[in-house]
């Protein structure tokens, strides 16, 4: 009744090949990127941009590229933090290295360092499987994390061990550093975040996803068909590991503006990205965008409910977050197994038959 | 209808409960504390005391110049992004300065709050380089600084082993963050000057796991230990130490690594172990029979009251006493009750307490005092050793105040905040 494939006639193959086929899609994903692009970067505030919006994103970008690795190809990683602080640390040098550059190309470029970085750590993935490769993905984000504690270059010699990122900017539009106003920050990110969702949408539905997906449901049977697991493989870890990058490169850049490898970059954000996937949904570019929103945003609003409208102690209001949060996280997953975005996926399916569900 | 009518009653509450507080204070210390989490003990006693101190104002003084205290409390857990969040939901109510309590937060706001014109006073921790009051504006690290505590150790050592450190090792176990990485330029430049032999050992967060280092400790048997730990890497550290025997006399903490709860769970085997303090210790102040009278005993304290007298809840107090006198002074400079941000960092930045004041405070020679200038945020940078007496349960100091090797500590402060300058192209203001 609301949400209808009927009558959505498609007359050349352009039509019917498109990103988002079904006309209610599309008019969903337009409405939400009009009030994206042209509604929030004017009445966004400090607090809007720090605390929701920018995390948010930069949390989104990692959520969808451990979701190509781990949902669509079937790879276990537990090294997201560690490439994480490979985006922020190649981020860091080639802002030091050329001020000049525009911020975009720095990002992209630090994705590609990681992307590299990545293929390196991917390689044991051709001989082990499951928690096996987790374990040497795991592997990964210590010796990674060790890497740039232990090695003065990486931080320019700073005395702290710390990364700050000086101000760089777009278009003489200053993105990082204090100064940078907040719809930039904000419109920066979401510019990186909808273009890559959009090249991951279609990635993942074209050959290369389709040879990611074989891999996943039966590596051996994938093979025999013709499929070559080492480019399935490499490729994800690459493709992944440049997202996870871009979004350690926004991380330290655009939203903590400083960082150390122990505490930002550390196993915990392994975990979280993991649980954002999973919690989201494995297999899903929606998925991705509503488990980064789960894990990122549920915390900030219980906090605010507690705090600022009950006037709880803050403590008492951590320790009740906690709790809440793993409560949240079990009924979700006892609830719908395959994430918030099977919940979407029902959700359409019962519209599609209301008002006659037989 | 029952349903919206609980919803409505909710709201309503809700509305009350938040614009119940902002109608009361004028004056807004934001805390960003932490009392969960493996640095929760520690954070905790100084959330209390900071909170404590300014209860008793409001309620013995009506509070600061008559113009009542807020303290709205947001909690960081230690964290760095949980930090950036509380900094940027405390703002804009109104902050006057901001005391995080963690180097890592202190590193994120730096230039936030600089840039928003909102002081931080990061009370002996933080960047060190912020002592260079002409470079870092809005940044204040007085009584002391980390390059300080390094210096009064290395002094101490030196005098426990005859003014002579020559071919001595020395071991630092350190907080594997921005925090513990701090003390290490110096103690190498120290080493060069007294000759003796730096070894570093660091420790992960949270720092439940230190084995390694210190089978490493008794394998090299140092004739010193230095520790710039944090939360329960502290205890664990004192644990270790008293597992391989190593005498406590000769296991130094910075001022973070020496309170109670640090002691108490190695028990007898951890009497004798010493840190560096910047400010007296115990309860045997006048100010703590005020706190007991219109804090504790009216129902007051903040969390459950226990802590009062301890190391961090003097800490916490003092920071707040600090603060307080900054506030006072502002409202003295600029004639009005009622400040704003950028007047308490001119109050923070004229603030002066000597023996007479803090007396009168109630704390009469409870710390060195204190003369903050435009070029120097850094204060006296006076520190003395206190030691842990497990029988009495209690830490005495048993030296005087002494100050630091300011010939080998000033040039590294100007190197570090001319590249700090550099990086952020900063003017160095005039302080003339």
């Amino acid at each position: 009744m609301f949400y209808r494939e009927a009558g959505d006639f498609k007359t050349s193959y352009a039509s019917d090949q498109q990103t988002f086929p079904i006309k209610l899609d599309r008019y969903f994903v337009w409405g939400v990127l009009a009030i994206a692009f042209l509604v929030i970067p004017f009445v966004i505030n400090d607090y809007w941009e720090k605390s929701v919006l920018v995390p948010f994103l930069v949390w989104a970008m990692a959520a969808l590229g451990l979701n190509i690795l781990t949902g669509y190809c079937g790879q276990v990683s537990l090294g997201t933090g560690g490439f994480m602080a490979v985006g922020a640390y190649a981020c860091y040098k080639l802002m030091v290295a050329f001020p000049e550059m525009n911020m975009f190309l720095v990002v992209i470029l630090a994705g590609l360092i990681t992307a590299m970085v990545g293929i390196a750590f991917g390689l044991p993935s051709l001989r082990i499987k499951g928690f096996y490769l987790a374990v040497a993905t795991l592997a990964a984000q210590f010796f990674l994390v060790w890497l740039f504690n232990k090695v003065p270059w990486f931080y320019n010699y700073s005395a702290s061990g710390q990364i700050s990122a000086p101000e760089r900017t777009v278009f003489d539009i200053a993105v990082t550093g204090p100064n940078a106003p907040p719809w930039a920050t904000y419109l920066f990110c979401l510019i990186l975040v909808v273009v890559f969702a959009y090249v991951a949408r279609n990635l993942t539905r074209g050959r290369t996803g389709r040879s990611w997906m074989a891999i996943r449901d039966m590596d051996i049977a994938a093979e025999i068909i013709g499929v070559p697991p080492l480019q399935a493989k490499l490729s994800a870890f690459a493709i992944s590991s440049f997202y996870i990058g871009m979004s350690g490169a926004m991380f330290f850049a655009i939203y903590l503006g400083s960082a150390e490898p122990t505490e930002a970059f550390g196993i915990d954000k392994s975990f979280l990205v993991l649980f954002m996937v999973i919690v989201g949904g494995l297999g899903s570019i929606l998925g991705s965008f509503l488990g980064a929103a789960f894990m990122i945003l549920i915390p900030v609003l219980l906090k605010n409910i507690m705090v600022g409208v009950l006037g709880w102690p803050a403590d008492l209001a951590a320790h009740i977050e906690f709790l809440l949060i793993g409560a949240l996280i079990m009924i979700f997953l006892i609830a719908e197994p395959h994430g918030l975005a099977q919940l979407w996926r029902v959700t359409k399916e019962k519209l599609r038959l209301w008002p006659f569900p037989h | 209808m029952k349903f919206k009518a609980i919803t409505a009653a909710l709201v309503t509450a809700g509305v009350l409960a938040t614009s119940a507080p902002a109608a009361l204070a004028d004056l807004v210390f934001p805390m960003l504390s932490y009392r969960t989490g493996p640095y929760g003990p520690n954070g905790t006693e100084f959330a209390d005391g900071y909170a404590d101190y300014f209860t008793l104002l409001n309620e013995r003084d009506g509070g600061i110049g008559g113009v009542k205290v807020a303290t709205p409390e947001c909690e960081t857990a230690y964290n760095t992004q949980k930090g950036v969040e509380c900094y940027e939901s405390t703002k804009g109510d109104g902050a006057l300065v901001y005391q995080p309590l963690s180097t890592g937060i202190t590193y994120q706001l730096i230039p936030k709050a600089t840039a928003d014109g909102i002081p931080i006073h990061s009370m002996g921790y933080g960047r060190t380089s912020a002592a260079n009051g002409k470079v870092f504006s809005h940044v204040f690290n007085y009584p002391g600084n980390y390059w300080d505590a390094a210096s009064i150790i290395v002094k101490h050592l030196s005098d426990v082993s005859d003014g002579d450190l020559k071919g001595k090792k020395i071991t630092l176990v350190y907080h594997n963050s921005a925090y513990g990485k701090e003390p290490i330029r110096t103690l190498e430049e120290l080493a060069k000057k007294h000759g003796y032999e730096l070894s570093l050992l660091p420790v992960d967060h949270p720092g439940q796991e230190q084995k390694s280092q210190w089978l490493q400790i008794r394998r090299d048997r140092p004739d010193f230990v230095m520790m710039w730990g944090w939360g329960v890497m502290n205890q664990v550290a004192i644990k270790e130490a008293t597992n391989i025997r190593f005498p406590m006399d000769k296991f130094v903490g910075v001022w973070w690594s020496g309170s109670e709860n640090d002691v108490m769970p190695a028990g007898d085997a951890a009497n004798g172990y010493k840190a560096v303090t910047f400010h007296g210790v115990g309860d045997d102040y006048p100010v703590f029979a005020d706190i007991k009278k219109h804090v504790q005993d009216a129902g007051k304290a903040a969390g459950d009251g226990s802590n009062v007298g301890s190391v961090l809840y003097n800490r916490g107090m003092y920071a707040a006493m600090l603060a307080a006198e900054a506030a006072a002074t502002a409202q003295k400079m600029h004639d009005t009750q009622e400040i704003t941000a950028a007047q308490m960092r001119d109050g923070m930045e004229n603030l002066k307490i000597d023996a007479a004041r803090l007396e009168a405070l109630g704390l009469p020679g409870f710390a060195p005092e204190i003369n903050v200038s435009c070029a120097d945020h850094g204060g006296p940078g006076l520190g003395a050793i206190q030691q842990w007496d497990a029988k009495a349960k209690e830490w005495k100091l048993i030296t005087e105040f002494t100050g630091s090797d300011r010939e080998v500590i000033d040039p590294l402060i100007a190197e570090d905040s001319a590249a700090f300058a550099a990086e952020n192209k900063i003017e160095e203001r005039d302080c003339s």
